[in-house]
């Protein structure tokens, strides 16, 4: 793999498995912003405009920081008077993404990871699919197959099966590694992009933030709410309700398992919990939720518009989308089934899917929800509307 | 799809698309209005549009608004644009060159036209960074005109009108004013369109460079098109062959000064300069032509035009120098810096000891006595030049130094047909026609005899296209 200090990246050349260079996709994605800058037609759909019109001369860090503010909604694709076949072959959806995903490699923790992104599909899948196996196997041989085929109910009957110091030391580690991983590579980004330490006391600047991703306000396309572009040239919320369902789902399911820590170590409640007890509800809600999201928004990126969209990219997105579905899918049969004799095996297969997510987190899509929460942030500091 | 369309069985009026109730030609504003119009009364409606899909629109998608009226706040204008200030500002720019009853309609109706457009899929923005003047008069389209064009189409098509693009309507029959048959070229082949009404709304002839040159002799070859290619006058050309009541003269157009570096077609705005105010404007002598302080840049800048027009070779040259630089909006291409006048004067191609001359003159000729601010017509100005600038006189001697070429940008002519306050053409023997409508730029010269403001070309196109839907639809029952 590649190393590329995000210092001196003007000189990094395209590899095979990138055969875009840094230098080519900046300059591509800072002429579209000049045109913009001089048009501005665009200026309601979502910050990034705003951002442009701030400045005359975009140097590339500020590049890697628009990259960041837009999510791809294709709004100003479909809207340009300059797309293909005009001669200034406007695309600012895609120049944007790529520079986005090269900021993901750029600023990685540790910098030796960067080529994670460059194919970040196949990566994600073949790690997957690895952990998946280890944790296959390794749960079998470790487990007493008399214990595995058994049908187990009561207090500890997960753990009976794969014990409970196994569970949360790895899991612990992993834990730890993933917040650092992404904290790190975030804290590079957030420098190289101008962004200090007092923003974040900023508390006007960060509630608008806040606002802004949890309401996903510029996937409305505008303050009218009525939505972004997909397929075509038509206006839809489609993606922002689907991204709602992903994402709040996930919260609900981290939420459950929050709730279940304290049940377990405050109140000595052990695993599994009754089908109405707070963290089954929480996870089963969550879980459904990020189900619907993810097949939603896997479904809305395979009708999306051919023009603003940068296939390359998209294996890192469906990449992402599935695992986080097998996650709860394999969650949500295990809760169903857990009075069966299946329950041994299920809770390996959902542990390794869950091991596998965890181990690719930091080189997965997942780095987008901090890097856009600082370009979000800086925008709110810098441009306040 | 469009191949369907033509193979319909012929013979029945009903369900074959060449003999719709409601010929459209044209696909831009006017053209759209029409048609959803004429749909929405349940007529059938054919919509031929030159461009391919991928250009659509004409200059249509090159807007950024449309003018206003409106008694109190609405949407996202802010405060009170009533009738009689519109009308006020309508007549301040045509010099009275209008048709008062006609425009006041236009102007009455632009406030339902708002909540029509909203209707049908349009949306709007507050007025755009660097445009704060026209946050209470122009309403702009969220995205653009692109934006705009695209949600008719999408209601056009889902009220069943059958679009064709890639055709271009020829020629025209009429009979004593009344319309019986379109001739098309659908991708090359030759149909015959026959319908109960036609409504024209294709533009003006601004990019028949040909027509242009016939009327302006050869500088028009210079000329840089802002709009669509498609605009060729074809229409027009049948209407004057029939005898329809012609407005305007043929060399009536807006035209401003544009960077040279434009393409031929389809600029758009991002080529407009508006420094010219800022600096001092040179011919291919390196010789000042006209006050470049005279008023505002947005009063001024449809002057310019016709200015460079009369230069040589239909060229000027900002001259700027650092101070200046960030005064003005950004423009897409990046200005020409050295960091000597001679210098600059090379790579203008201009002469440099003309140039340093004319520089020199300029510079001393200022008179010093107040401070530069281009919020007002500051008065800091030039004495005893042959040109004098009258305001934002500031000397060029700060390098580095930018220089911008200037070419002739038209944005659209005004000669058109004369039409009645139900968008019925007028003609010169019969009167108003029974089936022929006009909506758009092809009859704005009834309402702007002369001048611009911003958002009045949306604002006739979108009024007159409802109107010319609507008649058109009733003229075909
Ligand atoms: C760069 C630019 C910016 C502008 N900005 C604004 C603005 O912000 N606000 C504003 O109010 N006005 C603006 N205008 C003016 C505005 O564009 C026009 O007033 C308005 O678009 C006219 O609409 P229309 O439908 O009559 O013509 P167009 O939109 O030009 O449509 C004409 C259509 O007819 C088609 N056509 C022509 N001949 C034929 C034929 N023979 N057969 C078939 N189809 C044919 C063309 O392909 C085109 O689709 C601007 C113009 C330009 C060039
Ligand atoms: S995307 Fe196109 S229409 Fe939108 S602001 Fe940029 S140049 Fe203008
Ligand atoms: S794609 Fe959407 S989010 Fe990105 S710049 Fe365009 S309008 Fe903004």
């Amino acid at each position: 793999m590649q190393v590329v200090d995000p210092r001196t990246f003007e000189r990094s050349m395209p590899t095979p498995a990138n055969p875009l260079s840094v230098v080519d996709i900046t300059q591509e994605a800072r002429r579209n912003a000049e045109v913009c800058n001089a048009c501005r037609y665009c200026e309601g759909f979502c910050a990034v405009f705003p951002a442009i019109e701030a400045k005359r001369v975009f140097d590339d860090r500020y590049i890697d920081y628009l990259a960041n503010l837009c999510h791809n909604c294709t709004a100003c694709y479909h809207a340009c008077q300059y797309t293909s076949p005009h001669v200034f072959d406007l695309n600012v959806p895609k120049a944007l993404t790529q520079v986005r995903v090269s900021t993901y490699s750029r600023y990685v923790w540790p910098a030796f990871m960067s080529g994670a992104f460059e194919r970040n599909g196949t990566l994600v899948a073949m790690a997957t699919a690895l952990i998946f196996t280890l944790v296959l196997v390794l749960g079998i041989l470790l487990t007493d197959p008399a214990q595995l085929f058994a049908v187990h109910t009561g207090d500890g009957a997960f753990y009976r099966v794969i014990s409970y110091e196994a569970m949360v030391s790895v899991a612990g580690a992993v834990f730890v590694f993933d917040l650092l991983a992404i904290l790190l590579g975030f804290a590079r980004y957030w420098s190289a992009i101008g962004g200090r330490l007092k923003h974040f006391f900023d508390v006007g600047a960060v509630g608008r933030t806040l606002h802004d991703a949890l309401t996903l306000r510029h996937l409305g396309g505008g303050d009218d709410g009525k939505g972004c572009n997909e397929e075509d040239a038509t206006y839809t919320n489609r993606r922002r309700r689907f991204h709602h369902l992903m994402a709040y789902g996930f919260l609900l399911c981290f939420a459950a398992t929050s709730v279940a820590t304290v049940y377990d170590h405050v109140f000595g409640w052990i695993a599994p919990y009754g089908y109405l007890s707070l963290p089954v509800l929480l996870g089963s809600v969550g879980g459904v939720m990020t189900m619907v999201g993810t097949a939603g928004l896997v479904w809305v990126k395979l009708k999306l518009h051919d023009g603003p969209a940068w296939k390359a990219v998209f294996g890192m997105d469906y990449a992402f989308l599935v695992l986080l579905f097998w996650v709860n899918f394999t969650g949500m049969a295990l809760l169903v089934l857990r009075g069966s004799s299946a329950m041994g095996l299920l809770l390996i297969v959902h542990l390794g899917f869950v091991a596998a997510l965890f181990a690719v987190l930091p080189y997965s899509k997942f780095v987008h929800i901090l890097f856009r929460l600082g370009a979000l942030l800086k925008y709110h500091t810098e441009v306040r509307r | 799809m469009q191949e369907e369309v033509l193979k319909a069985p012929s013979g029945s009026r009903t369900g074959d698309p060449l003999y719709p109730d409601v010929l459209v030609v044209g696909g831009g504003n006017a053209a759209l209005c029409a048609a959803i119009r004429a749909a929405e009364e349940g007529r059938s409606v054919l919509l031929v549009e030159h461009a391919p899909q991928s250009l659509r629109g004409g200059n249509s998608q090159h807007t950024r608004n449309f003018r206003c009226m409106h008694e109190g706040p609405k949407g996202i204008l802010s405060g009170a644009y009533p009738e009689e200030e519109y009308y006020a500002d309508l007549l301040r720019v045509t010099a009275g060159k209008t048709t008062p009853a006609l425009a006041r309609m236009v102007i009455r109706q632009t406030t339902a036209a708002y909540d029509w457009m909203e209707e049908h899929g349009v949306r709007f923005q507050p007025s755009l960074g660097g445009t704060l003047s026209l946050s209470r008069t122009n309403a702009f389209f969220l995205g653009g005109g692109r934006a705009l064009v695209n949600a008719y189409y999408h209601t056009a098509e889902r009220l069943g009108v059958h679009i064709l693009y890639d055709t271009e309507a020829t020629a025209l029959t009429v009979e004593e004013g009344v319309f019986r048959f379109a001739v098309i070229q659908y991708k090359g082949i030759r149909h015959e369109v026959h319908a109960r009404a036609l409504v024209l709304a294709s533009g003006g002839f601004e990019s028949n460079l040909e027509w242009l040159e016939e009327a302006w002799g050869p500088s028009a070859r210079n000329f840089l098109i802002r709009g669509t290619r498609f605009n060729r006058g074809r229409m027009l050309k049948e209407m004057m062959r029939h005898g329809a009541s012609i407005i305007g003269e043929p060399d009536q157009c807006h035209a401003v000064a544009i960077d040279g570096r434009a393409p031929q077609f389809d600029g758009g705005i991002v080529t407009r300069l508006d420094c010219v105010s800022f600096g001092i404007v040179v011919n291919e002598q390196a010789q000042r032509f006209y006050d470049e302080g005279e008023d505002f840049w947005p009063k001024r800048y449809a002057i310019w035009g016709r200015l460079v027009a009369a230069q040589a070779n239909q060229v000027g040259h900002v001259i700027i120098d650092s101070k200046a630089l960030n005064d003005f909006m950004p423009s897409v291409f990046p200005p020409l810096e050295a960091d000597s006048i001679e210098a600059l004067a090379e790579r203008l191609g201009l002469e440099p000891a003309a140039l340093r001359k004319t520089v020199d003159d300029f510079n001393a000729a200022i008179v010093a006595d107040r401070a530069f601010d281009n919020l007002v017509l500051d008065g800091l100005c030039t004495r005893g030049l042959a040109v004098d600038k009258t305001n934002w006189a500031r000397p060029i001697c700060d390098p580095p130094f930018y220089g911008y070429t200037l070419a002739p940008g038209i944005t659209f002519t005004y000669m058109g047909v004369e039409v009645d306050e139900k968008a019925r053409v007028l003609f010169e023997k019969t009167g108003a026609s029974p089936n022929i409508y006009a909506a758009g730029e092809i009859m704005a010269g009834n309402i702007l005899g002369q001048g611009y403001t911003a958002g009045i070309g949306m604002a006739i196109g979108t009024v007159f296209g409802l109107i010319a839907g609507e008649e058109a639809a009733h003229a075909s029952r």
